[in-house]
């Protein structure tokens, strides 16, 4: 049984990062490294939501971004473990959309439902494989680390 | 050219998170990869052999979808390609 391993601080950050940009979906990496108990994040990095269209139900990551995020990463010696995102006003279960835009195989969605401008439950989905074709989201259980 | 593998494309490339090519262009660097590492290439391409929807290829900072030459762009050693699962997702309408 894996989990993901997430210290009080960072699961703090990524919190406080969906109050900030409420009623706006929020956005961001995490970075860690990948152990048999589940990803070990250390960090989480911010990113900003691209869907300024449609920010309330909408987010997406610029890939030019992830590709600093990630080679920042890298001379950290970390790798990009999943990354997270907020539901304003909507509960903290992965959508439909979520699933279809999901690409990241073996990777962790972290979701946090902000209800009235406060974050309120915060879930993890393992986005499960092997394959694109066969993908689908396995609840991740969280694990506060000191 | 270093060729980056994002977290999840990894089990289908030895493990690797980076892969070195000495190929003269983006195209051929692709062919090196996926043909020293054939189960990457359902993961990057279509059956008709697209790079695949949500699939971003970046060399250096460009996206290659935006060079003049795409991906038949000439590389350097000192470039890098870094393939990049698109990230997003969305709440249904409200009623
Ligand atoms: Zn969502």
């Amino acid at each position: 049984m894996t989990a993901l391993h997430i210290p009080q601080s960072v699961f703090d950050s990524i919190r406080a990062h969906g109050e900030e940009t409420y009623p706006h979906e929020c956005c961001g990496a995490l970075l860690g490294n990948a152990t048999p108990e589940g990803w070990r994040v250390v960090s989480a990095v911010r990113a900003g939501n691209t869907r300024t269209d449609s920010a309330h139900n909408r987010y997406h990551i610029a890939p030019v971004e992830i590709v600093k995020i990630q080679r920042d990463a890298r001379r950290q010696g970390l790798d990009i473990a999943g990354f997270y995102h907020s539901h304003p006003g909507h509960p903290a279960r992965w959508s439909l959309t979520d699933l279809a835009e999901a690409h990241w195989l073996g990777c962790v969605y972290v979701i946090t439902q902000v209800a009235h401008g406060k974050a309120a439950v915060t879930n993890a989905f393992l986005l499960a494989g092997p394959t694109e074709e066969d993908k689908h989201f396995e609840p991740e259980p969280i694990e506060i680390a000191k | 050219m270093k060729i980056f593998i994002p977290t999840p494309l990894r089990p289908f490339a030895g493990s690797q998170s980076s892969i070195e090519t000495d190929a003269p262009t983006i195209a051929a660097a692709l062919d090196q990869l996926t043909s020293s590492h054939p189960d990457l290439k359902k993961h990057l391409f279509t059956p008709e052999g697209k790079v695949r929807a949500f699939v971003n290829l970046y060399l250096n900072d460009e996206d290659i979808r935006y060079l003049p030459e795409k991906e038949a762009t000439a590389v350097r050693p000192t470039d890098t390609l870094s393939i990049i699962p698109s990230i997003a997702g969305g709440l249904p309408p409200r009623q």
